[in-house]
């Protein structure tokens, strides 16, 4: 009983295609505890905003069931779904000031008058904007819209907030700031958040689990440490922070390891995660802060010469372009520590690395 | 005086300056005066054009609406003499005398005729007098008194002199006391016309009328179709546009002239109603030449200019504002009037304004198939000019009409603001 209370937004086997050739989004099976931060990542066209639509009301859903708190809400329109929204460009009502904006729900609702205003005020100080209550939207900066759209999502304490990349308009730095805000919000309030990005830093600074789409799918669905770190396939691990990629073949599996024969010379030996077979291809990843340069002879098991292409000096690290094993873009990070290792370009080296940090994945 | 608000400027920031010390204002204002010389020199063809054939035509028209020479170029004489005059009883021999005497000399520079038509619209009947007396008057001896009233009996009427001596002064305001049924009666002071001669103010109440629900017709017909057209998806929509658009490729004549196929009472509409069994043959309604007429007629000729600044408006408004108010709990009527609907505003004032403008204006329908009833302002204007030549009446009508739209428009910008306007 207690564990099925704990989800809020449930798809089951929901299928989605606009022009019935397509199918937009593939049998998604996906639960939101209450309470969630789920971010929704993935590359352009992936299906991110059509899973949103559906969840909102906008797009009906073409197979399959979606339940909010446990009642199906397929055939329920969308005023009727309790579910705050945040959009792309903000959609605040131009001709309203903010105060008035962040009322109408409440007066849809038919909320008293006097609880509107007490609560337009508190949802005007939780975004730092209690100043701008009679102005219009389009005297704001884009940060403040933004505030102005969180509050109003907020403002009728819906179960469920659904953001659609709402952070997309605003330069870096206000981006990451306001992220920081979004995810306090998201903390004090205990709302549930369904937010899309295709920001991955965006996602892994706010969620507390990451969905990566991929052409309709779930490729994998995690929490961003665990998504980071134990990716479960070759796309995952691509297209969450940088990642080497070796590609080779299985040449043998030792219970959860495997050894590899690389394509460009080599023998590797690495995490058996996602493999076939012995004779099967498979793509290692290996993260670049994860390579040690010129480790202790014998302390890790994987140990090839590399030759230096090219440093780039970032400030917290030194960014190190080596060919090794026939691989050409083979990325390392050295952390600037004070004791570092000097390196220097078309020079040669020992890089080497742990089973663990190599994870053999799908070819 | 002039003064004080610029040192109270300079006072408060420095005078900024160019690297070798030059005000910074000057050098931007000379940087951007070659600018403004360009652009001077690209609308120069259009503004001498606008000009010539538009702005002078009108102030000439409206100064045609208060100049009146004529009596005062051809009775100097005798306006002369009634500057004296107390204008309760006929006046003296010697104002007789002088105006046998200008009349005579307008005879023989042959502007008796401009000058009997001139008096004649401020009294009717004075024509006659004018030019009859002038006939006789070179075989007339003094005393004149009796030889004119012998000639025309209204010489003796006191109202015969008040009106020269009204008609005196070059520029006079009796073409805009006529143009809103007013004028001097023979005490001179301001009065209505009499009653069977008050046409033009019930005239402007029924061109503002007519303008009105030509205009909330236009509205009610038009923004479903605008909205069709911003929502539809392009296929669909261009082809609506075209259907729009298709009254600006016929001709005003042709379209108006069908109207009376359509609607006359052995029209088509008639025609169908009496097959359909809707009423008898005798019952056929008069649905052209009246006022039902003009407005059909003139609402479907104007709508294109309610749906294109519509649409204009409609197509900018994104279609997540509506998504959004239904997310926020609105049921999607209350979406559509509460959100939708206010963000139209500014086409539905722009359309509005166009519509409404061009109606109170409008000539050429009214006086196809307005009949009786169905006149507007603009016709009796033509009737001034074409007809009765009374130009300054007809100036003065026009005058009035400008004059509205004016207030009109300054109005909307008052109370919307024009930057808001969006036409298209
Ligand atoms: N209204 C629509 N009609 C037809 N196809 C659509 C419609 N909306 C989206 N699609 C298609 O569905 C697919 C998924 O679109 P969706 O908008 O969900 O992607 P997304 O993951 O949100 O991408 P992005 O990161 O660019 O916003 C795309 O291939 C897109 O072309
Ligand atoms: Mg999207």
């Amino acid at each position: 009983m207690s564990d099925k209370s704990e989800v809020l937004v449930r798809f089951e086997s929901v299928q989605k295609s606009y022009d019935g050739e397509v199918l937009v989004v593939k049998n998604l099976n996906l639960e939101v505890a209450r309470g969630d931060f789920l971010t929704m990542l993935g590359p352009s066209g992936s299906g991110k905003t059509t899973c949103l639509m559906m969840l909102a009301g906008f797009e009906p859903v073409t197979h399959g069931k979606i339940t909010l708190a446990g009642q199906p809400i397929n055939n329920v329109p969308p005023h009727k779904r309790d579910i705050g929204m945040v959009f792309q460009n903000y959609a605040l009502f131009p001709h309203m000031s903010v105060a008035e904006n962040l009322a109408f729900p409440l007066q849809v609702r038919k909320v008293s008058k006097v609880d509107i205003e007490v609560r337009v005020k508190k949802a005007l100080e939780m975004v730092q904007l209690d100043q701008f209550g009679g102005r219009r939207p389009a005297q704001l900066s884009g940060g403040q819209q933004q505030r102005v759209a969180v509050a109003r999502a907020l403002v009728f304490d819906p179960a469920l907030v659904l953001m659609d990349e709402p952070l997309g308009a605003l330069d870096k730095q206000l981006r990451e700031q306001m992220q920081y805000e979004i995810k306090h919000i998201h903390e004090n309030l205990g709302v549930t958040v369904v937010y899309v990005t295709h920001d991955q830093s965006e996602a892994l600074t706010m969620s507390t689990r990451i969905a990566v789409f991929n052409d309709g799918v779930i490729q994998q669905l995690a929490p961003p440490n665990i998504l980071y770190e134990c990716p479960d396939n070759a796309f995952v691990a691509q297209f969450i922070g940088e990642n080497n990629s070796l590609s080779g073949t299985v040449k043998e599996v030792k219970g959860k390891n495997c050894v590899v024969d690389l394509d460009g010379g080599g023998t590797v030996q690495a995490l058996a995660v996602n493999i076939g077979g012995i004779g099967s291809r498979t793509k290692l990843s290996l993260r670049p802060e994860r390579v040690e340069v010129n480790p202790v002879s014998g302390s890790l098991p994987n140990v090839f010469e590399a030759n230096i292409k090219e440093l780039t000096y970032l400030g917290d690290h030194i960014r190190t372009r080596a060919c090794i094993c026939g691989q050409e873009n083979f990325i390392v990070k050295i952390p600037n520590a004070s004791h570092h290792a000097l390196l220097h370009e078309n020079t040669k080296v020992q890089f080497g690395w742990s089973i663990e940090d190599c994870r053999a994945l799908d070819g | 005086m002039d003064m004080a608000p610029k040192t109270l400027e300079t006072s408060r920031s420095e005078i900024l300056s160019t690297v070798d010390g030059q005000p910074l204002k000057k050098a931007l204002a000379r940087t951007e005066r070659t600018k403004r010389f360009k652009a001077i020199l690209l609308v120069a063809p259009l503004l001498t054009f606008i000009t010539v054939t538009f702005l002078y035509p009108i102030c000439l028209m409206l100064f045609r609406s208060v100049e009146n020479p004529l009596v005062a170029e051809n009775m100097p004489q005798t306006l002369e003499v009634l500057q004296k005059w107390d204008g309760k009883s006929l006046p003296s021999e010697l104002a007789f005398a002088a105006a046998a005497k200008d009349l005579a000399a307008a005879r023989k520079s042959k502007m008796i005729g401009r000058l009997a038509t001139r008096l004649n619209f401020e009294t009717s009947g004075l024509r006659s007098v004018i030019t009859g007396t002038a006939r006789k008057v070179k075989k007339m001896e003094a005393p004149f008194k009796e030889a004119m009233i012998q000639a025309r009996s209204q010489w003796g009427d006191v109202a015969t002199w008040s009106t020269i001596k009204r008609l005196g002064p070059t520029i006079i305001d009796v073409n805009y006391l006529a143009a809103v049924d007013r004028g001097y009666n023979v005490k001179g002071e301001i009065e209505l016309r009499d009653e069977d001669r008050r046409i033009y103010v019930s005239l402007f109440g029924r061109t503002l009328l007519m303008s009105l629900i030509v205009t909330v017709a236009s509205l009610f017909l038009g923004f479903p179709i605008a909205y069709l057209l911003a929502s539809l998806p392009l296929k669909y929509s261009n082809l609506l546009m075209i259907l729009v658009l298709l009254p600006f490729w016929t001709s005003l004549l042709v379209r108006t002239t069908s109207w009376i196929v359509l609607l006359q009472t052995q029209g088509v509409l008639n025609d169908v109603m009496v097959w359909l069994g809707l009423f008898e043959d005798e019952q056929r309604v008069q649905l052209i030449f009246n006022a039902q007429g003009t407005v059909i007629a003139m609402t479907q000729i104007l709508l294109p200019f309610m749906v294109l600044p519509l649409y204009s408006v409609m197509k900018t408004i994104h279609p997540s504002y509506m998504r959004a108010a239904e997310s926020l709990g609105a049921h999607r009527y209350t979406a559509y009037w509460r959100i939708y609907v206010p963000n139209t505003l500014p086409g539905i004032g722009a359309g509005s304004l166009l519509v409404f403008i061009l109606a109170i204006g409008y000539y050429i329908t009214p006086a196809l198939v307005g009949g009786q009833d169905g006149q507007m302002i603009s016709n009796l204007i033509a009737f001034h000019m074409q007809k009765s030549l009374n130009w300054g009446l007809a100036a003065a009508l026009g005058g009035i009409l400008l004059g509205g739209v004016v207030i009109l428009y300054w109005l909307y910008n008052s109370l919307v603001g024009v930057e808001r306007l969006k036409l298209g």
